[in-house]
């Protein structure tokens, strides 16, 4: 029986990578996979995974939900759940490969889903809430069921194993993505699981993390009052809906998100001009729950753009690397080298220095 | 020997540098492997690409010469020998270092110099071009780190947080402005002729390695910081 978060400490790194284009160029799985690979020793084999923006261009227009099962069971009752809330315009396996160091394999789903109509209009919410209310009901009270990924035009991939095996096992080189982010983990404290591997989404957010928040309980606390559940047993969940609570919730920008998860330390933000100094006080005191302390270096993705940030003590190693439309990010240099060996400008951030990339006007995906 | 890294693994690398008489070792190709010329002494050992993290930790004797970029923590512990980068180097550079030069032609990451130290004749020195990022000399403890403040006009050329818990030895910056934020266990001034001479020889080598003009890296002013020994344990740790 697999010990999960709390029941046992695996003291251990990690690493992300993350590609996007700005001219909306779509790219197949292969490089993010090679990226990933070359920081091989920065995993240990317990969990990884890949998130691709504009892959379902086919069914933009619907959720794309990715979901594990541990029986027919919780099939049975997952989808019995989601045909009562949704119209499935479509479900299939997620196609994989077998892979001789990817084992353990849960029952892997897809469905493409909109709101029943009515159901959404008697619920009087919005449909974004409405939708991610229901992956919060699955993943809280469907008994082996997790939705892992909700958005659309994107999905998320993981196991546990090296990410390049998990690339493999996915098949990534079939899917055509604007955007790749990807993380190979190294669980520190907990055990590596399915569900547990990054990247962590929600909605069209998604997260890959390196580091360890020591601040989880504060903010798992927070989130809690907003109604959303930690059900995946990693601190990088909690990422994510701070996210998704400050973004799309509360319409905070997202530098504004990452001045306040990643705020300034009080005596910097004294010596700063007044408007500065307010604006920084006013979030750091009105979302102080929200604010990340511990180590981590992040990428999140979202609808049209991915954005990278440290912790701002800059605990872990980040560095971005741009080529002409092309934006590449990575733990180490060596893992943007590899795939873009004529960079033209290649930097690292500052701790708590959100950087941005979004697709250029008048692209459509 | 030259021998062309790629994605060749770490291990086979390095114990292919280890297991070859070679004084000179040409790496070609570097993507990334990790300690590279770790507690190896008596070589030159060039690397063209992106070597790993750990370049020359424990280094003891020789010449490390990276064309490109290196990664985080090079030079930790580092004993002897000298380690130049044409390019820039990532966070935790000379991390505890306890002998030998460090040579950065562009920018340091985080917390360059970290917990240097210095005993007798063993005393290391980092040299930086371009600018160091916030927490540079943190709990120093002996040694020599200058920033030259290259391309920074004039501009204090390290972030947030210098010097924190320093205790010895000295952090040299060029700059027409004043350090800021600095704890109260540190004291900075404007360095006169006999600080100058201390680090005259580092400046030579720096600019004679990377091809610098020795008075364009040397106008303007200098600030040099160093430990308050009236009391340099005050509030270091509790506010006591």
């Amino acid at each position: 029986m697999l010990e999960k978060e709390g029941k046992i400490r695996i003291p251990a790194g990690c690493a992300i990578s993350g590609i996007f284009s700005k001219s909306g160029k779509r790219i197949n799985g292969e490089n993010i996979i090679k990226s990933i690979s070359i920081m091989h020793d920065r995993s240990n084999g317990l969990g990884g995974g890949f998130a691709g923006y504009g892959i379902y261009p086919q069914y933009k227009e619907y959720y794309a939900f990715h979901v594990f099962y541990d029986t027919d069971a919780a099939k049975a009752e997952c989808e019995a759940f989601l045909d009562r809330h949704f119209d499935i315009v479509d479900l299939s396996k997620i196609p994989t490969r077998p892979h001789k160091n990817i084992t353990d394999v849960p029952l892997i789903w897809r469905y493409f889903v909109t709101p029943r109509p009515t159901k959404l209009a008697s619920s009087q919410l919005d449909e974004k809430e409405f939708v991610s209310r229901c992956v919060i009901k699955i993943n809280t009270h469907i008994d082996g069921a997790y939705v892992f990924s909700s958005g659309k035009n994107m999905g998320v991939f993981k196991a546990v194993g090296f990410p390049e095996d998990i690339g493999e096992f996915y098949r990534l080189e079939d899917y055509q993505a604007y955007c790749w982010t990807c993380h190979g983990r190294y669980p520190t404290n907990t055990p590596g699981w399915w569900g547990g591997a990054h990247p962590f989404a929600m909605l069209d957010y998604s997260i890959v993390h390196n580091g360890e928040i020591s601040s989880y309980d504060a903010n798992r606390r927070t989130v809690e009052m907003y109604g959303y559940n930690c059900t995946l047993l990693t601190d990088t969940e909690a990422i994510t809906y701070i996210f998704d609570y400050l973004v799309r919730k509360q319409g905070l920008t997202l530098t504004e998100a990452a001045n306040t998860i990643a705020a300034p330390f009080w005596s910097t933000i004294a010596r700063l001009p007044e408007e500065e100094r307010n604006r920084l006080t006013y979030l750091r005191n009105k979302y102080s729950g929200c604010l990340i302390t511990g180590p981590f270096s992040i990428l999140l993705g979202f609808e049209g753009g991915m954005m990278a940030l440290n912790d701002r003590l800059k605990l872990r190693s980040m560095v971005i690397g741009e080529k002409d439309d092309m934006a590449y990010v990575a733990s180490e240099e060596s893992a943007i080298r590899l795939i873009e060996p004529d960079l033209d400008r290649v930097w690292a951030p500052k701790g708590g220095e959100p950087v941005i990339f979004t697709l250029n006007d008048g692209v459509e995906i | 020997m030259k021998i062309t890294a790629g994605t060749m693994d770490f291990r086979e690398l390095n114990n292919a540098i280890r297991n070859s008489w070679d004084s000179e070792v040409v790496i070609d190709q570097c993507y990334g492997q990790r300690f590279i010329g770790d507690g190896m002494s008596g070589r030159t050992i060039t690397i063209n690409g992106t070597p790993g993290n750990a370049l020359g930790a424990y280094f003891n004797g020789g010449v490390i010469r990276v064309n490109g970029n290196a990664q985080d923590a090079m030079g930790d512990t580092m004993n002897e020998g000298v380690i130049y980068v044409h390019g820039n180097s990532g966070d935790a550079t000379g991390y505890a270092m306890r002998g030998g030069r460090i040579f950065v032609q562009g920018s340091a990451g985080y917390r360059a110099g970290i917990h240097m130290k210095a005993y007798k004749d063993k005393i290391p020195t980092l040299v930086i071009g371009e600018r160091a990022g916030s927490f540079l000399g943190e709990y120093q403890a002996g040694g020599y780190i200058v920033v030259l403040g290259i391309g920074q006009e004039g501009r204090l050329p390290v972030s947030n947080f210098p010097a924190t818990g320093m205790h010895g030895g000295k952090i040299f910056l060029r700059s027409d402005e004043e350090p800021t934020g600095l704890p109260n266990s540190v004291l900075a001034k404007e360095a006169g002729d006999s600080d100058m001479a201390e680090i005259s020889g580092l400046i030579d080598e720096f600019c004679k390695e990377f091809g610098v003009d020795r008075d364009a890296v040397t106008s303007g002013k200098f600030y040099v910081i160093y430990p308050d020994t009236a009391n340099p344990y005050k509030e270091l740790f509790v506010a006591n």
